[in-house]
């Protein structure tokens, strides 16, 4: 698991100095760090460090925020996702992303899986059903909606509308997952599913987390990056930083004795 | 008092309040119809007015005032829905867009003979629309947009943002969201909004006072730059300026004034609701 870095000579995504305010109020202060491609790379922190905000950069989601200031910058596969040439549809199409809740557009199981593509211009039924089959079943959910695609997708149960999510990012076969405490909202047998579904993505995607707990982070962390206030305190390989955390701060916050 | 005895006298109260809005409607449209039943019949429905209008028919008015409110949507539909989506999905906090609300706020409150006379100097005689439907259509649409553009753009802000940055990060562009999800969830609002607007424009008498309505005019309209007689004018003319006028008459044109804006309310609700029922938040 430490050597998942090893295989690639390049990072997947570079992060290099960003640093990020909202209005006068600074979210992120210098934060540097190189994310491995196929591997899960997990952001984790108490509130209000900067996990989210650093997600939503890498896919230029806060482009819909107002009134926000960035330096440094961000690559993906060398380049430059900030630099003039840049086309957000597709980057957003490359860097996928889950969020915090399970958050289902209007209309049916299979209109939420193929409203990406669709709008990627992938309007042949048979490719359609095709990705709507491939994504549920990557998501681990195809056995449980196989007989529900044309059912509300608001019919489906929490943890089984958050597998949706994810089966919808990965219709648009991205490089890139961002997944921002995916079960926050899920009770224990639907987070199990999501993180194997994880483990399992990793082979074919670049998975980046905020977890929704540590103990989450350390089941499935190969990076781990610990987030204070901003300010990215440490990041190392795997388990490491559970077991032999180098900056006090860190091991404050994983022993429980934070605040 | 306990607080159930306080609770079922504040339940009365509500009630009663509820009540004194509902009965004058009711009482309104009961002497109404009482009145006018009488003088309703096919002919009064389908011929020209006869006799100084004390015999005869309504056609003329009934079909344009028709002509009028579809000329009304044409022109305020999609402008009105238009500005109502720009504020509410583009327009960002400026001075620009604030002084657009206050206008948008301001027209809304100005009183409708001040349309009519705006719409005689601009489109009946600066633009050489002549006293026509054109002109009244014109009118009544920029007395109706304030209404149009302000609902349109509360129904679209109630939809949740979440909607909007979820068909973002799957690679939308922001039209794209507004088209497939933001404005098929706003739209029983829009059209109550559209509707409420366009039945205020079939019932207005001042803004087509100066700018289409024919007083006596015992033919159909032949174009869109023809005067026509219209329902709410011609009540107000066989009641105010017609002497020997038959009440009767007087009561069977206003009820079918009234069934025609009602008969719009109620298709109205039935397009609101099969939508609503479609609506997922």
């Amino acid at each position: 698991m430490i050597n998942s870095m090893s295989g690639d000579i390049q990072p997947k995504v570079s992060i290099e100095n960003i640093s990020y305010w909202y209005g006068d109020v600074q979210a992120l202060k210098d934060v540097s760090l190189e994310i491995p491609s196929h591997a899960i790379t997990v952001l984790f922190g108490p509130a209000g460090g900067g996990k989210t905000t650093l997600l939503r950069l890498i896919n230029r989601l806060n482009d819909l925020v107002d009134g926000t200031r960035m330096t440094g910058r961000i690559w993906l596969d060398g380049e430059d996702i900030y630099g003039p040439r840049i086309d957000l549809p597709t980057l957003r199409r490359r860097v996928g992303m889950v969020f915090a809740l399970p958050l289902p557009l209007p209309g049916t199981v299979r209109e939420n899986v193929i409203y990406g593509p669709e709008l990627a211009g992938v309007v042949d039924p048979a490719a359609q059903d095709e990705i709507v089959v491939r994504c549920l079943k990557q998501a681990a959910l195809w056995d449980e909606v196989v007989d529900r695609l044309d059912d509300s997708a608001r019919s489906l149960s929490g943890g089984q509308q958050q597998r949706l999510c994810i089966a919808r990012s990965l219709a648009l076969a991205p490089d890139v997952l961002l997944l921002d405490e995916p079960t926050s909202g899920l009770d224990p047998i639907s987070t199990a599913k999501v993180e194997a579904t994880l483990e399992e993505l990793k082979a074919d995607y670049t998975i980046v987390i905020v977890p929704h707990s540590i103990q989450q982070a350390a089941r499935i962390a190969d990076w781990t990056a610990y987030f204070l206030m901003g300010e990215m305190v440490e990041y190392r390989p795997g388990e490491e930083i559970f077991v032999y955390p180098h900056d006090q701060r860190t091991e404050d916050y994983i022993t429980g004795r934070f605040g | 008092m306990d607080r159930h005895q306080v609770q079922r006298v504040g339940f009365i109260l509500l009630a009663a309040v509820a009540a004194i809005v509902v009965i004058p409607i009711l009482v309104v449209i009961g002497i109404i119809a009482v009145e006018g039943a009488g003088a309703l019949s096919w002919e009064f429905l389908s011929a020209m007015p006869r006799d100084g209008m004390r015999a005869g028919g309504i056609l003329p008015a009934i079909i344009g005032t028709l002509w009028l409110t579809l000329g009304t949507a044409l022109v305020a539909i999609p402008i009105g829905v238009g500005g109502g989506i720009y504020l509410a999905e583009y327009a960002r906090d400026s001075l620009l867009t604030r002084a657009i609300r206050l206008a948008i706020i301001n027209l809304a409150g100005v009183p409708s003979v001040v349309y009519g006379l705006f719409g005689l100097g601009l489109f009946v005689l600066f633009f050489r629309f002549g006293t026509s439907i054109v002109a009244g259509s014109l009118t009544l649409a920029i007395m109706t947009l304030p209404i149009i553009i302000s609902t349109t753009e509360e129904a679209l802000r109630a939809v949740p943002t979440e909607f909007r940055t979820v068909s973002t990060s799957l690679g939308g562009t922001r039209w794209q969201g507004i088209r497939r999800i933001v404005l098929p969830q706003a739209m029983p609002g829009v059209i109550t909004g559209v509707l409420l607007g366009l039945l205020r424009a079939a019932g207005e008498t001042a803004p087509i006072l100066f700018t289409v309505a024919a007083f006596f005019l015992p033919r159909l309209p032949q174009s869109p730059f023809d005067q026509t007689m219209a329902l709410p004018y011609h009540l107000y003319v066989i009641s105010t300026q017609v002497p020997a006028m038959p009440d009767e008459i007087k009561y069977a044109t206003a009820l079918v004034l009234l069934v025609l804006v009602l008969s719009m309310n109620v298709v109205a609700t039935l397009i609101r609701s099969t939508y609503r029922r479609r609506r997922e938040w």
